[in-house]
């Protein structure tokens, strides 16, 4: 097979598009230069994982609406699991396909100055400050082609500012439902933090395509201003025809705090990058991700904590099951600049094979420019304990149940970070789906 | 109903193709509480093992039954859920699970679906089985033996005792690295087990603990076999004056099967 480099959409067809969602001028120049570039830029080179021929260019992309969702009592079934009836979320945004399905956010917020909507909306009411962030300080258009490909395909995603002073306690929920199975979500989220405010976001990509082959393209960044915590949550969760490219990417200054917690369940391949980068003096970041693999599915996790300012700390924590043939790269790169003195840096990665088919590997990486920092790594690819089985099993467990329970165990220190408890109880019912 | 019986006859027993048990006969019937005693290296966990049905020991010949079923035929779950129980000497520590969760998930293991514990009764025996065991409230919400102390892991093995009601159960080496203070309570523990439906084996190659859990029949294990038995005044017999004597008495001159089991 043939590697198509033609891209399949001009520039026609971008100005139209961006035409359609009444964009303003700065987008469209981004959208179409954008795409010149995604003409002679590289795709991305994951280590250890070669996707020269995973489908990143074949997708249906045009504006698709989704109907709208008039009350949580109404959910369609696909959703209903992503929510707890008695405990239902006041801040939340439905996207189906292209269009928002149902949005609510607390007037308490609005008063306060909250921005919680769809990234469209934001890129008309909130031009300036969507410039501002949009692929600028974080994730750049020509980090290799499918950031390109993204920056002039987009057509999903979610734009949420907290301004300064302002700590939320109840966490902001979006839902990126892609319904039609054929279309591809070029989804980009941005979360900003102001300076002293705090916030809990969490999200869900979900779908259902096992037939249909299509693409997500994911560009997501996170800013954190001085003395900002974000607490970050995701389960992503696309069906099997979906190939995914997720590249989600935190900046923290001065004593700012980005926690993240990544359920990264999707069952087609999936190329995941999660860079955050410690700006500030004092900041710190917790990159936590856990994945199960089945199938035959290919899977690649990079978490990157770089740390620029001094005393900061970044740690990264991978758990990953693997069973069926499935395989699972592990990157975790910990990285302290020259002049982040007094900082600290942990990686720990463990992958636990369920069969002998699958295949795992964890690669800690520690990169230290500067001398007065503490650091440590550990990695582990192994099989479930027998002793522990035979432990279980004494009690009377079941084999299976005492997999069962090990395989939880084993990815609960992540599972335990997700912010909602909705949410981890969602991801935890994935994770059963996935394992049995 | 009384109790259960189990019959282990002439067992043989090897690890890595060395032979440890070497014949070994023993009878536990409910309601009786049987110690085997010995020193170390002599076979008495690999009985233990053999009986739970450790994955690396394997029974080259005899038998073990439970009221005339096979246990030799049965998954370690199965041996569990026929009324089995082995307290062990170093158990596993389970990253990730609470220790109640893993209790709940147990107990439900012995009952038929649909008639699952409710979580309300879960908790209330939970709750009197922790305090009876003098065992800090948040040991349920701990993992499950992660970071326990020596003593802690006994009481949890205690617990999951209490808490699981065997008919037979094999304590080995339950005393081991405890406090008069916990020995006491982890024997107050199995003592409130003691009845008609309940058989207990303790293996201990100390007398202590037998002050304060009475035997009513006591073996002494030499070279991988049950050498000398008794009623409990064999085990005061040992306590005063060792084990030479029975090696003496019965020309051993070297006790152990070469393997510190």
């Amino acid at each position: 097979m043939a590697v198509e480099t033609k891209l399949p959409f001009d520039k026609e067809y971008i100005e139209q598009f961006s035409n359609t969602l009444n964009e303003p001028n700065w987008m469209r120049s981004l959208r179409l230069q954008a795409l010149e570039q995604a003409e002679t830029l590289e795709m991305p080179k994951p280590d250890k994982t070669k996707i020269t021929r995973w489908n990143f260019s074949d997708f249906k992309h045009e504006y698709t609406t989704g109907e709208t969702i008039p009350s949580l009592q109404e959910l369609p079934d696909v959703l209903k699991d992503y929510f707890d009836q008695d405990n239902l979320p006041e801040n939340l945004l439905i996207q189906r396909n292209h269009t928002v399905a149902y949005a609510a956010l607390k007037d308490e917020l609005k008063d306060k100055g909250v921005i919680f909507t769809d990234i469209f909306t934001a890129m008309k009411e909130h031009s300036d400050l969507v410039e501002q962030y949009f692929m600028n300080n974080a994730v750049s258009v020509d980090q290799n082609r499918l950031t390109a490909l993204h920056a002039a395909l987009v057509n999903g995603g979610a734009f949420i500012y907290v301004p300064k002073n302002v700590e939320i306690e109840e966490p902001l929920q979006v839902v990126f439902w892609q319904e039609d199975p054929e279309l591809a979500l070029v989804n980009h989220v941005i979360v900003v933090a102001d300076e002293n405010s705090k916030l809990t976001y969490v999200e869900n990509y979900v779908s259902s395509n096992v037939e249909e082959q299509t693409v997500a393209n994911i560009v997501e960044e996170v800013f954190a201003h001085n003395n900002a915590k974000i607490s970050y949550g995701a389960v992503d969760n696309f069906a099997e025809g979906t190939t995914s490219y997720v590249n989600r990417r935190g900046v923290a200054y001065d004593n700012a705090t980005i926690d993240w917690a990544l359920g990264q369940m999707n069952e087609g391949n999936t190329v995941s990058e999660n860079i955050t980068h410690l700006i500030g003096n004092g900041s710190t970041s917790k990159a936590n991700a856990v994945t199960v693999g089945r199938g035959t599915q290919i899977q690649n996790f990079t978490a990157n904590i770089v740390q620029h300012g001094k005393g900061t700390d970044g740690f990264i924590l991978q758990r990953g099951v693997m069973k069926e043939k499935a395989t699972t790269i592990f990157n975790a790169i910990g990285k302290i600049e020259h002049g982040g003195s007094g900082s600290n840096s942990e990686q720990e990665s463990r992958v636990l094979m369920l069969s002998a088919d699958a295949r795992g590997d964890a690669n800690p990486i520690l990169l230290i420019e500067e001398d007065d920092v503490t650091a440590g790594h550990a990695a582990s690819v192994g099989r479930v304990d027998p002793l522990q089985m035979y432990y279980l099993m004494s009690r009377g467990l079941k084999k299976e149940e005492a997999e069962r329970l090990v395989i939880h165990g084993f990815l609960a220190p992540v599972v335990s970070q997700l912010p909602i408890e909705s949410v981890k109880k969602q991801l935890t019912q994935v994770i059963e789906r996935k394992v049995y | 109903m009384s109790g259960s019986v189990l019959e282990i006859k002439n067992l043989h027993v090897s690890i890595e193709d060395k032979e440890i048990l070497k014949g070994v006969n023993l009878t536990i019937k409910g309601g009786e509480f049987h110690a085997i005693m010995g020193p170390n290296g002599t076979g008495k966990s690999t009985l233990a093992s053999a009986i739970m049905g450790h994955p690396k020991y394997e029974v080259t010949e005899g038998s073990i039954t439970l009221d005339g079923e096979d246990v030799l035929e049965m998954e370690v779950d199965e041996r569990a859920r026929a009324g089995l129980f082995l307290a062990m000497q170093y158990p596993s520590e389970i990253s990730g699970v609470t220790t109640s969760d893993f209790l709940r998930s147990a107990i439900n293991a012995r009952r038929e679906e649909g008639d699952e514990i409710s979580l309300m009764k879960f908790i209330k025996e939970l709750d009197k089985d922790l305090e009876y065991l003098e065992i800090d409230q948040n040991m349920a919400t701990r993992y499950l033996n992660e970071g326990f102390s020596g003593g802690e892991k006994k009481r949890n093995e205690i617990l999951q005792l209490m808490q699981l009601k065997p008919e037979i159960a094999i304590l080995d080496e339950i005393d081991s690295g405890l406090d008069i203070d916990a020995l006491k309570v982890v024997s107050k523990g199995i003592n409130k087990m003691r009845g008609e439906d309940f058989g207990c084996l303790i293996i201990t190659h100390y007398q202590r603990l037998l002050n304060y859990i009475t035997p009513d029949f006591v073996h002494v294990m030499m070279q991988g076999r049950v050498v000398k038995s008794g009623g409990p005044e064999l085990a005061k017999r040992l306590e005063a004056e060792g084990y030479e004597w029975i090696k003496e008495e019965l020309g051993i001159e070297d006790e152990t099967v070469e393997q510190n089991a």
